[in-house]
């Protein structure tokens, strides 16, 4: 009389027979890929993939290569400003299209539409804008500037700054978006409370707002540093790593050693390293977002 | 302010009623305005310049400024830029790069919505036991760098033999899509009251019933939100376009890269900017006419870094 | 200018959002002192009006006055109120000093008087353990107390309340409700006091303001606007159970008439209209007597004059202290409010006498009270 009970397995077969691409993923790419990137970072593979552990050798020429520790320069670089200036001005931009302003939407639109570009776009418009022959250089020259100069691509020394100019055009609207959402969630009663105690509205956003806004900020924080460790087709487009090196990013320099000079080793140092960057910043974040426990 | 009886010694002094009087022109609003229209001008001036320099001849371009509409409009570089533009050796124009990519979106965006949706309908209602775990893996696998990942994709496809192909293009495509149209298809589920679900169970709906019949039609809008998201991701993709294609399946991406920074013969500047608009017009287009869902989009995609 | 004695004045308010008119020529007057709640529906503009006197809203036209001052144009910090908001809108990453005290920095106290004002609220509030924590750590009824503590710190004349207890349950509710009277009784300031709930309004107020569709129904003190409803929309919003409208029309004897039966009229509190005047018989359920049918007219305490009148009981909702009966007269439905342990079952016909005194008759036209 008693039904067989089913087998553990075949229970809710249907949803398991969905998921088998997300296992499939989650598993077999994001989980051996990553591992397996990791243990053949210890090995001294060239063209290719080979198991021959050297121990940390390939860590060792990767952190003694100029060119590496370039790209984690720049990498620092863009990432600091980047991250300073797109949540200033993002957070600037959200308070102020915030104030029952007209015309909002349209603000908004053409604040958010560089995101909608890729990052090739982005670097070759600004490429040609920041031409220091045809671009605003010249335009300023011609207003009777004439020394005026400004070739960030050419300069080694500032080249970082214009691809700082060009990641900013594109990126800021994201951020400013992520921020209105975030004003617009604060209750409408704490501006009426704090107008009614004569509270500045500076003050009330600094003081009140954005420690509400707290966890809005931390995620933005984790979204944008995840991007720019990501960093990428903007330097290819814009510069190609140039001049010279002097622009030379992490995530270039993966490339370059795995699919044009035939050292995976390299690659795969290189690569395990931007891991664990991302780590570093990731596992803070995510055990405050879900594993602490909320303190008042 | 007629019907003010005040008595006529006091009429000087206006008695306050009504609205504050707040002229248009306050020192807050010109600060307001002023600032957001700079900063407008700002955003909106490579635009501006990309569409000015490609309708221009490269004479006029050597002379002028950069910011000063042409004074002979040529469609010239758009239709050498479309057809005839070289990348090495081929001098077909980006319109081989466009049909690739359109050949590299449209199923990449079918198949990767098709796997994430039934795959979050399956997480938001029928968990088992370990579900949430590989959800989770498959979440902090979106901040892990592509790079780590590239090279054992390449041994996967190769194993395959897909390596270098459209298809294989389409596999990464759907797996990257993966982790957040996952979340997005998950967590709008979870807000379909339970009690529909339910209910549909009782009515002898199962699995794929409930799915097709009562969950798809309610979640037209996320479908659409899905698709801007994964069209102009996939559209604006670089990196994985260069990895896994060769020269002849290469996405537009990669071919205006080329085409543009190519080291070979004369710069054509405005061959090159009408090149790039060609490229970021299937984006803005769809920016542009879906507003606020594109919003929506990339605030749920912005996971996506 | 203004009496001495007013408090806030509206004078011919009026806000509307482009072409929606929200407030229309609204006219207010509050007495030092007076505890006022305006009482409706959500979207009456109960709300819009409390924030027009706080100045949180610009007004269209009109004028708002604050003892004896024209603050029209004021800023709201400037028109001295304090005001307490339904989602208390603490400042959540600042203690509870903290929040007390951000409006008097500001303002630029010096610090032994900021502390003496604290003190006082907290006192007066019985706040002072929970000085130095936090928002997140107090319950619901600690955290409209520190809302109100905001607005006691400022040392002002006129409190605003807008829906400060909607966000509690109903123990906390009734709780709170004796404690602001208390507060009102014990520093006598002005207070204005919004809400949808009749019960916080008939407790509370020394007068209501009913108010619908941007207009102010009735102002009276709450026995007034309960016993002589202004007109029927007032009658049917007081009152739970609502008050039972009877059809009918007034007869050549003077007497509300309806389907064959005639109510006598005597003893109603005000003019009797005349005869053929299609009226409605307000009747709350406690001024209803409630007879057998074999008897002669109940012996309750709204025994009505005649015979009673006939009528049927329809269902018998015992309420613990005590019940109310549904009944059908002359094919309309009626309630009464009767003691819990009642002889009466359903389906029995009973005779039913009203308390005419403490009836209300309004025109079925003008849905004016009569």
């Amino acid at each position: 009389m008693a039904a067989q009970r089913p087998s553990q397995l075949f229970r809710n077969l249907n949803a398991k027979i969905a998921s088998i691409p997300m296992i499939l993923t989650a598993v077999v790419v994001f989980l051996g890929g990553t591992l397996w990137t990791v243990v053949y970072s210890f090995t001294d593979s060239k063209l290719l993939p080979r198991l021959r552990f050297v121990g940390l050798d390939q860590y060792e020429r990767l952190w003694s290569s100029n060119r590496w520790l370039v790209s984690i320069e720049n990498l620092a670089i863009y990432g600091i400003l980047s991250l300073v200036f797109s949540l200033v001005i993002g957070f600037v931009l959200a308070a102020l299209l915030d104030q029952k302003i007209r015309f909002e939407d349209t603000f908004r639109t053409i604040f958010l539409y560089p995101f909608a570009l890729s990052f090739i776009v982005t670097g070759l418009v600004w490429q040609w804008l920041l031409n220091p022959d045809l671009g605003i250089a010249s335009v300023i020259r011609g207003l009777g500037w004439t020394s005026f100069t400004f070739d960030p691509l050419y300069n080694a020394d500032i080249v970082i700054y214009g691809i700082l100019i060009a990641g900013l055009w594109q990126g800021t609207g994201l951020v400013m978006c992520l921020m209105l959402a975030g004003l617009r969630g604060i209750d409408e009663d704490i501006w009426k409370a704090a107008r009614v105690d004569g509270i500045p509205m500076w003050k009330t956003y600094l003081f009140i707002v954005i420690p509400m806004m707290r966890p809005v900020f931390i995620t933005t924080l984790v979204l944008i540093t995840a991007g720019i460790v990501k960093l990428y087709d903007l330097v290819v487009a814009q510069t190609g790593g140039g001049p010279g090196i002097a622009s030379e990013v992490p995530a270039k320099y993966v490339y370059d050693m795995m699919f044009l000079a035939q050292n995976l080793g390299q690659g795969f140092a290189a690569s395990t390293m931007m891991l664990l960057t991302v780590a570093i910043i990731l596992i803070p974040w995510a055990y405050l977002e879900f594993g602490g426990k909320r303190r008042g | 302010m007629a019907d003010l009886s005040l008595p006529a010694t006091a009429a000087a002094r206006v008695e306050p009623r009504g609205a504050r009087p707040r002229p248009a022109l306050s020192r807050r609003n010109v600060i307001l305005y002023g600032t957001l229209i700079v900063v407008a001008l700002y955003y909106l001036l490579p635009l501006y310049v990309m569409v000015v320099t490609s309708l221009k001849g490269m004479p006029e371009i050597r002379l002028g400024n950069i910011f000063s509409p042409p004074m002979e409009i040529t469609f010239q570089p758009w239709v050498k830029a479309w057809a005839e533009a070289c990348t090495g050796l081929n001098c077909d124009g980006l319109s081989r790069g466009f049909w690739n990519s359109v050949r590299i979106t449209v199923p990449s965006v079918v198949i990767s919505i098709a796997i994430a949706s039934v795959n979050g309908y399956a997480l938001a209602n029928w968990r088992f036991r370990g579900s949430e775990v590989f959800f989770a893996i498959l979440i902090f696998g979106a901040f892990i760098p592509y790079q780590v990942m590239l090279y054992p994709i390449v041994i996967l496809l190769r194993e395959i033999g897909l390596y270098g192909t459209l298809t294989g293009l389409v596999i990464v495509h759907s797996i990257f899509g993966m982790p957040i149209l996952t979340l997005l298809f998950r967590n709008y589920f979870a807000s379909v009251p339970e009690e529909l679900f339910k209910a549909a169970r009782v009515d002898g709906a199962g699995f794929w019933g409930i799915y097709l019949k009562i969950m798809l039609p309610m979640a037209l809008p996320i479908f659409v939100v899905a698709i801007i998201l994964q069209v102009t991701g996939i559209w604006n993709d670089f990196l994985f376009g260069v990895v896994y294609t060769r020269p002849d399946t290469y996405p537009m991406t990669v071919q205006l890269n080329n085409i543009v920074n190519s080291t070979q013969g004369v710069k054509e500047y405005n061959v090159n900017m009408a090149a790039t608009i060609i490229t970021g017009l299937v984006p803005l287009v769809i920016y542009f006419i879906s507003g606020k869902l594109f919003v929506r989009g990339i605030a749920a995609g912005a996971v996506k870094g | 200018m203004t009496a001495m004695q007013t408090s806030v004045a509206v004078k011919d308010l009026e806000l509307a959002y482009g072409s929606v008119t929200v407030l229309n020529g609204l006219n207010l007057d509050i007495a030092e002192g007076e505890f006022i709640v305006l009482l409706g529906p959500s979207g009456c503009g109960k709300s819009t009006l409390l924030n027009c006197i706080a100045g949180l809203l610009d007004i269209t036209d009109g004028q708002i006055w604050i003892k004896g001052k024209n603050v029209t144009w004021e800023e709201p910090k400037d028109r001295g109120i304090g005001m307490v908001f339904q989602s208390y809108a603490l400042y959540p990453q600042m203690t509870v000093r903290g929040n007390l005290s951000f409006g008097l920095k500001n303002a630029g106290l010096p610090r032994p008087e900021i502390e003496k004002r604290i003190a006082r609220a907290a006192e007066i509030l019985q706040i002072e353990p929970l000085l130095e924590r936090k928002p997140a750590a107090l319950s619901g009824g600690q955290r409209q107390r520190v809302a109100i503590g905001r607005a006691l710190v400022r040392d002002v004349d006129v409190f605003l309340f807008d829906e400060p207890l909607s966000n509690l349950d109903a123990k906390l509710r009734s709780e709170l409700r004796v404690e602001i009277k208390r507060l009102h009784q014990q520093l006598r300031n002005t207070m204005i006091y919004v809400t949808h709930d009749q019960i916080e309004a008939l407790t509370l107020a020394d007068r209501i303001a009913v108010m619908r569709g941007g207009y102010i129904q009735q102002l009276a003190d709450p026995k007034t606007i309960y016993n002589r409803p202004a007109n029927l929309f007032v009658a049917g919003f007081i009152g739970s159970p609502a008050m039972t409208m009877l059809k009918g029309r007034i007869d050549a004897a003077g007497a509300f008439a309806m389907d064959g039966l005639s109510v006598p009229l005597a003893g109603y509190n005000g003019a009797v209209p005349p005869a053929g005047t299609e009226a409605i018989l307000g009747v709350r359920p406690e001024h209803v007597a409630i007879a057998p049918a074999s008897d002669g007219p109940g012996d309750g305490p709204g025994d009505g004059p005649g015979d009673g009148l006939p009528a049927t009981i329809d269902i018998d909702e015992p309420m613990g202290s005590d019940s109310l009966l549904w009944m059908t007269i002359a094919g309309q439905p009626i309630s009464a409010r009767i003691e819990a342990d009642h002889p009466f079952r359903q389906g029995q016909p009973v005779r039913l006498g009203f308390d005419i005194p403490r009836c209300s008759l309004f025109d079925r036209k003008s849905e004016q009270r009569l």
